[in-house]
C-alpha cells in the first residue's frame, strides 16, 4: 500500500533495538588523542630535538648529579698542581701515584689557581642552567600574567601597559642592569642577616639581582606574544559563552586564555632559555654575574681570555659547552614549536 | 603619511622624555656618587666639588634644572674627565662605533639575504642543510666566544690580522666579523622561512604561469615580498649595533661608545649616562619610525595609521 506523505504516523521499524552489527560502527576503536599526546608523539619523531633534548639530560645529569661524588670540588686549590694540560699530573701527585695511591686525573687540567677545571666547569654549566631555567620561569609567569591582562581589558589600559613595555625596551639594558646590581647590592646584604633569609649568601647576591634583572626587564617579548595571541582568541565563542555563564575576568583568563595559547607559551618559554643564558654569559663577562670562586660559563671564559696564547683550552672548553647549550635549547624549542603549536611552523 | 610621521614623532619625544625621567631618578636612587670613589677626597673638597656640579641641591631642582638644558641642547660636562662636555665625548665616540657597526649590517644584510633565499630556493637539498647548519649553530655562539676564537686563530696563531686597536682597514675585518656574526645568522633564518612562505602563494604559481623570466619571478614578486620581516629587524638592529657592543669594543680594544657607556655607568658619570642613554633612546626610537615609514614604501599594501 502506498503511503500518504502526509501521514504523521512513525514508522516503527525505526525504533527497533539495534543489531549488533550496527553497534560495532559506534565503537569507538581508538581512545581520543589528547592535546599533550599528540604533541609529544609529534615531538618524538622529531630526531633533532630528541637528540637535542637528550644532550641536555646528559648536561644535566653532569652540572648536578656527577659534582656530589665528584673526588675534587669547584674551590679546592691543589698546590703544586697549577697550570696542568688535561690528563696530566703534578709532580707531587706523580709520586703518590708512585707509592701505588689513587689518584684521580685532572680531565680537562687545572687552573692557574690548582683548582681541577673538569669540576668548575660542571658547576659553571650547573650556575648557567639554573639560571636559564629560572629566568625563563620568572619571565613566563610576569610576561604572561602582563600581557594577557594588557590584552583582556583593552582600550585604554593596554595602550598604558603596552607603553611601559615599550619605555623597558628602549632603555639600554646594560645601564639598568649595572645601576640595579649596585641598588641590589646593601639591601640583599642586610637581608641575608635576618633569619630565614640566610640562603641568600649561600646562592650569591649577584645571582639574585639577575633574577630581579630578569624580572624586571626581559619579560617584555613574552608579553606582546602572550598579548597578541589572547586579543584573538578573547573574541571566541568560548569567552562569550563562559563570560555569559558569569565567569569572572581571572577565571576567564585562566581557565579559556592562557590554556588556548599553551603551546605558544611553551615554546617561548623554551627559546627563552637560551637567551637568558646568553646574557647571564655576557653579565659574568662584564664581572657582574656570579660571585667568586663560584665559576659560570661567562666568568669561566672571561677569566681563560688572558692567558689565550699559553692555555688556549681553557678558554675553548666552556665557549663550547655555552654554545652546545645554547643550541640545544634552540633545537629543543623549534622541535616543540613544530610539535605544539604546528600553526607557527615557518 | 605627514599626520602619521607627526603623530609617531610625538609619541617618540614623549618616550624619550619618560626613558630620560627614569633614568635620572633610578641613577641618583641608587647609593654612591661619582666622587666617592675616588681616594682622598677630603669633606671640604667633596662639598666644593658638589656644589659646582650642582649635585647639592634637591634631586627636583637638579632634574629641572638639567631638562632645561638639556633642551637647550646643552647637555653638561663630564664629572669623571674634567673638561669635556658630554656632547664632545658622545660624538667623538659614536663615530668609531658607528662606523663599526654600520659595516656589520651591511655585511649582515648582504650575507644574510642571499643565504637565506638559496637556502630557500634549494628546500631540503645538501645546500640548504649545509646553510640551516651553519646560521643554527651561527644564533647559538655568544659574541665573547665568537671574538675571542677569532683572536686566537686568525691573530695570535696565523698571525694574518692585528687584534688591538683601529688602524689601517685589517683592524676592521675581526670586529666587523663579530659583529655580524649572530645578525647574518638570524637574517639567514628570517629570510629562508619568510621566502619559503612566499614561494608557496598563488601569485608566485600565476607569475610563472605567465611567462615571466625566472630572475622577474624571484626578484620582483618573491624577495619584494620576503624581505619584509627582514626590514623590520634591521631597524632595531642597526640602532643596537651602531650604539656599539661593549664585548667587542673591551676585547679589541676600541675606543668607542659601547665601552664609553659601561665605564661611565661604573664610574657613575651622571651627566655622561644621561646624555648617552638620551642619545640611544633617541637612536632607537628613531630608527623604529623609519623602519615603520620604510615599511611602508616596500609594501604599499600597508595602511599607517
Amino acid at each position: 500500500m502506498k503511503e500518504n506523505p502526509l501521514n504523521m504516523q512513525l514508522d516503527l521499524d525505526d525504533f527497533l533495538p539495534a543489531s549488533d552489527e550496527e553497534k560495532e560502527n559506534l565503537v569507538v576503536m581508538r581512545d581520543s588523542v589528547s592535546f599533550w599526546k599528540d604533541g609529544m608523539r609529534r615531538l618524538r619523531k622529531n630526531k633533532i630535538a630528541m637528540v637535542s633534548l637528550a644532550v641536555i639530560v646528559l648536561i644535566m645529569i653532569c652540572a648536578f648529579i656527577v659534582p656530589s661524588f665528584y673526588p675534587y670540588t669547584y674551590e679546592e686549590q691543589i698546590k703544586g698542581s697549577e697550570n696542568l694540560a688535561p690528563m696530566t699530573y703534578s709532580a707531587a701527585e706523580l709520586e703518590r701515584k708512585e707509592a701505588g695511591e689513587h689518584v684521580f686525573p685532572h680531565i680537562l687540567g687545572t687552573d692557574k689557581m690548582g683548582r681541577d677545571y673538569a669540576i668548575r666547569v660542571m658547576m659553571g654549566s650547573r650556575v648557567s642552567l639554573i639560571v636559564g631555567l629560572v629566568a625563563a620561569v620568572i619571565i613566563l609567569v610576569v610576561g604572561s600574567v602582563f600581557g594577557s591582562i594588557a590584552a583582556f581589558c583593552g582600550g585604554w589600559v593596554d595602550i598604558l601597559m603596552m607603553r611601559v613595555v615599550d619605555i623597558i625596551y628602549t632603555i639600554p639594558d646594560v645601564l639598568l642592569i649595572v645601576l640595579l646590581s649596585f641598588a641590589l647590592k646593601d639591601p640583599l646584604e642586610r637581608l641575608s642577616t635576618v633569619p630565614g633569609f640566610g640562603w641568600i649568601q649561600i646562592l650569591g647576591r649577584n645571582l639574585i639581582s639577575i633574577f630581579i634583572v630578569f624580572a624586571l626587564l626581559y619579560w617584555g617579548g613574552m608579553a606582546r606574544m602572550v598579548r597578541s595571541q589572547i586579543l584573538m582568541l578573547k573574541e571566541s565563542e568560548y569567552v562569550t559563552a563562559a563570560r555569559a555563564l558569569g565567569a569572572s575576568a581571572g577565571r576567564i583568563i585562566k581557565k579559556h586564555l592562557l590554556t588556548n595559547c599553551i603551546g605558544t607559551l611553551i615554546v617561548t618559554t623554551t627559546l627563552q632559555i637560551p637567551s637568558s643564558i646568553f646574557t647571564e654569559s655576557f653579565l659574568s663577562f662584564l664581572g657582574l654575574g656570579v660571585a667568586v670562586p663560584m665559576p659560570s660559563l661567562g666568568s669561566l671564559a672571561s677569566d681563560a681570555i688572558n692567558g689565550l696564547n699559553t692555555y688556549p683550552y681553557l678558554l675553548f672548553i666552556p665557549a663550547l659547552l655555552i654554545s652546545l647549550i645554547i643550541l640545544s635549547f634552540n633545537l629543543l624549542g623549534d622541535g616543540l614549536r613544530d610539535a605544539f603549536d604546528p600553526k607557527m611552523k615557518n | 603619511m605627514a599626520k602619521y610621521i607627526a603623530k609617531r614623532l610625538g609619541m617618540a619625544v614623549v618616550t624619550i622624555w619618560l626613558v630620560a625621567t627614569l633614568t635620572f631618578f633610578l641613577m641618583n636612587l641608587v647609593p654612591g656618587g661619582p666622587f666617592l670613589s675616588e681616594k682622598a677626597v677630603s669633606p671640604k673638597a667633596l662639598e666644593a666639588l658638589e656644589a659646582k656640579y650642582g649635585l647639592d641641591k634637591p634631586l627636583h631642582e637638579q632634574y629641572i634644572t638639567y631638562m632645561k638644558d638639556a633642551l637647550h641642547g646643552d647637555f653638561g660636562d663630564s664629572l669623571k674627565q674634567r673638561g669635556r662636555t658630554v656632547s664632545s665625548i658622545i660624538t667623538s665616540k659614536f663615530p668609531v662605533s658607528a662606523k663599526i657597526g654600520g659595516l656589520a649590517v651591511l655585511v649582515a644584510f648582504f650575507v644574510g639575504v642571499p643565504l637565506g633565499c638559496v637556502s630557500a630556493l634549494h628546500r631540503g637539498k645538501v645546500t640548504d642543510n649545509i646553510i640551516i647548519v651553519i646560521a643554527t649553530c651561527g644564533i647559538a655562539v655568544p659574541s665573547f666566544v665568537i671574538c675571542t676564537l677569532l683572536m686566537y686563530t686568525l691573530g695570535v696563531k696565523l698571525g694574518w690580522l692585528p687584534t688591538l686597536g683601529l688602524g689601517t682597514w685589517k683592524h676592521y675585518i675581526m670586529p666587523i666579523i663579530a659583529l655580524a656574526f649572530y645578525p647574518t645568522a638570524y637574517i639567514t633564518r628570517l629570510m629562508r622561512s619568510s621566502m619559503l612562505d612566499v614561494l608557496g602563494q598563488d601569485y608566485m604559481r600565476t607569475s610563472k604561469a605567465k611567462g615571466l623570466s625566472q630572475f622577474v619571478c624571484l626578484f620582483k614578486h618573491a624577495l619584494r615580498n620576503a624581505i619584509l620581516p627582514v626590514v623590520t629587524y634591521l631597524g632595531p638592529l642597526l640602532a643596537y649595533t651602531v650604539s656599539g657592543s661593549f664585548i667587542v669594543e673591551k676585547i679589541f680594544s676600541i675606543p668607542g661608545l659601547g665601552r664609553e657607556f659601561i665605564s661611565s655607568i661604573t664610574n657613575r658619570d651622571y651627566t655622561v649616562i644621561m646624555g648617552t642613554t638620551i642619545f640611544l633612546a633617541t637612536l632607537m626610537v628613531l630608527m623604529n619610525v623609519v623602519v615603520d615609514i620604510v615599511y611602508k614604501l616596500v609594501d604599499p599594501r600597508i595602511k599607517l595609521k
